[in-house]
């Protein structure tokens, strides 16, 4: 019998249910398989592992108490990013500078996901302060593909997406500036959901770019990220900007048949640099869209181009406030100094690694005197022709289908010479965060060399759940996901 | 400060930015950065090329409206929570080098 850490969510709800299996277990085996594992992968930074079996005996107790579930996520453990405060556990977003630091309260997503009786099993590794597209920039050393340890698990928030592929997770929390959460699911097998802006409460995540950060999942299947959806979406008046509006039942979206759909390809998606292997996945995969009853047709997102260079002064110039709060006053390290600003300086200089000082750099340059007009604003009004972009073809169309990222996984150390090649492997993702808008990325084949390959859907402003039941629809047809649970380079021999 | 003279090279000034940064940079760190920032500005010049005339900029994607609460009291954290976490600190206060002497 497979193993209980290699079954979806929904699964495992299923089995506690009929007594089939115990949260104990369920826990035991997800600590097993990183005991196993993690030496190699470097997924987790730090494991709640006490507390997870004390709170799974709890939620055992309760389940035999005949206590109804507080949720169907309830005795069921969740990874969390290393940039997600949970009361009392460390949120080093994988930086010296926050070297001892315990977060004092607990997220909006965590308070959620602590009321839906979910087990907050560890905290997985990520470029440091969510910076970086491969999980090379942790403070802590990268973590590594399962698939093939020689390469890089995607990134930001790469650890999550390697513990979920490899067995070491159910699912996790991960955030997306640029990608962080569709990229990583793209080159590990998951499913990553980035939900549009303001669908999550920001409320705890140690903020990056502010206007761009959002909080979602990293699944096994379409029909877990929905779940772990409906339990962190909605209004929270400690994040302003959190959208007011109805969170729907995302599951009762999810269907066999796409039927009446209207799906753009967009042209711009497809060009020069793409992957030949990639490109062959992603338009199989609007074959088979097409094959469930979706009319698939081509449409355009002119200014793709400029989206990197427009993200990259955005992103960094809010980076460069919002990472200002990092001194060494009243929290994490501190370099002692002459006076306070020799303090602060050198500080920062200990605690910060090469790419964000470089981030750092660009964003408070993109910002200074003489710069601001020609590269912050500008770049801000090439935002809007971007969103304007997706309007238009959201006026002829319910959904996009896209690559998630140019390439496949990358060996490690390919990109760190060079950070502008990193940059621009970010191109299919930035837009949909500068739109603001939501994209999900679902596992879509392999490569030959056994690379999993992922397909981005993205949707409208709040239209999560169109995304999702395409992703479904798609999923159900062609089962990728059953080949991308505990992925191994064993597993994957001879299964194209 | 050599701001005006930062203006006038038009190039970016690492060692300038990273000042106002509060980021002390290694004479090596400054040489690579400044070769490095140097080709994103290049990759970012491209944006010049756009017509944005009578563009408006976008500083959120989904339009924000000022919100209000009420202006009531509610618990934050105690100062010993507040505090827990700093590299230094003394009866409720943290603390730093001398800033006036």
């Amino acid at each position: 019998m497979a193993r209980l850490s290699s079954f979806a969510l929904h699964e495992l709800s299923a089995k506690l249910a009929a007594g089939e299996c115990s949260s104990v277990e369920i826990v035991n085996d997800l600590l097993d398989a990183i005991a196993e594992r993690n030496g190699e992968l470097h997924a987790y930074l730090w494991l709640n592992a006490e507390e997870a079996r004390a709170a799974a005996a709890e939620a055992d107790r309760r389940r035999a108490a005949g206590e109804s579930p507080r949720s169907p996520l309830d005795g069921l453990p969740v990874a969390l990013k290393d940039n997600l405060s949970a009361r009392g556990q460390p949120c080093g977003c994988a930086s010296r500078i926050l070297e001892g630091y315990r977060a004092p309260y607990d997220a909006h997503v965590v308070e959620r996901l602590r009321a839906a009786g979910a087990i907050l099993l560890g905290r997985t590794n990520m470029d440091e302060f969510a910076m970086g597209s491969s999980t090379e920039n942790s403070a802590y050393g990268p973590t590594r593909n399962p698939w093939d340890s020689e390469r890089v698990p995607g990134g930001s928030s790469g650890g999550a997406a390697a513990a979920v592929a490899g067995g070491l997770a159910l699912a996790a929390l991960g955030s997306d500036t640029g990608g962080s959460i569709r990229q990583p699911a793209s080159f590990c097998g998951c499913v990553g959901l980035k939900p549009t802006y303001g669908r999550v409460s920001r409320y705890g995540l140690v903020a990056y770019a502010s206007s761009l950060d959002q909080i979602g999942p990293i699944a096994r299947d379409t029909r877990d990220a929905a779940r772990l959806l409906g339990i962190i979406a909605g209004r929270d008046a400690r994040d302003s900007t959190s959208l007011d509006a109805a969170v729907p039942d995302y599951e009762a979206a999810l269907g066999e048949r796409l039927d009446g759909l209207r799906l753009g390809l967009p042209r711009e998606y497809f060009g020069a640099g793409l992957d030949p292997e990639v490109e062959r996945a992603a338009r199989a995969a609007a074959e088979q869209c097409r094959a469930l009853g979706a009319e698939v047709f081509e449409v355009e997102l002119p200014h793709t181009p400029y989206a990197v260079a427009a993200y990259y002064l955005l992103a960094t110039a809010e980076a460069s406030a919002n990472l200002a709060r990092f001194d060494g006053v009243r929290y994490g390290r501190r370099v002692e100094g002459e006076d306070p600003t020799d303090l602060y300086q050198r500080t920062r200089a200990a605690g910060f690694g090469p790419e964000v000082k470089r981030r750092i750099i660009l964003g408070a340059f993109a910002l200074s005197h003489g710069y601001y007009d020609a590269y912050y604003l500008r770049a801000q009004k090439v935002r809007t022709l971007i969103r304007r972009d997706f309007e238009a073809a959201f006026e002829r169309c319910d959904a996009l289908l896209a690559p998630v990222a140019p390439t496949p996984a990358y060996r490690l150390g390919e990109k760190t010479d060079n950070p502008l090649a990193m940059y621009l492997g970010d191109i299919l993702t930035i837009p949909v965060n500068l739109a603001g808008i939501c994209g999900l990325s679902v596992p879509c084949g392999f490569t030959p060399g056994g690379l999993p390959i992922g397909l981005q859907i993205i949707a409208p402003a709040l239209g999560e759940e169109r995304a999702l039941r395409v992703g479904h629809a798609y999923e159900q047809a062609t089962r990728w996901m059953e080949k991308t649970s505990h992925a191994s380079p064993s597993a994957i021999r001879g299964q194209r | 400060m050599n701001d005006n003279e930062t203006s006038r090279t038009g190039a970016v000034d690492v060692a300038y930015v990273a000042r106002l940064a509060r980021l002390s940079l290694t004479p090596e760190e400054t040489a690579q950065f400044q070769r490095q920032l140097e080709d994103i500005l290049a990759y970012v010049g491209q944006l010049a090329a756009l017509d944005v005339e009578g563009v408006e900029p976008t500083a959120h994607a989904v339009p924000a409206r000022n919100v209000f609460r009420e202006d009531v009291a509610r618990p934050g954290l105690p100062p010993e929570e507040a505090l827990a976490n700093a590299p230094s600190a003394r009866q409720g206060l943290f603390i730093v080098p001398k800033i006036v002497e």
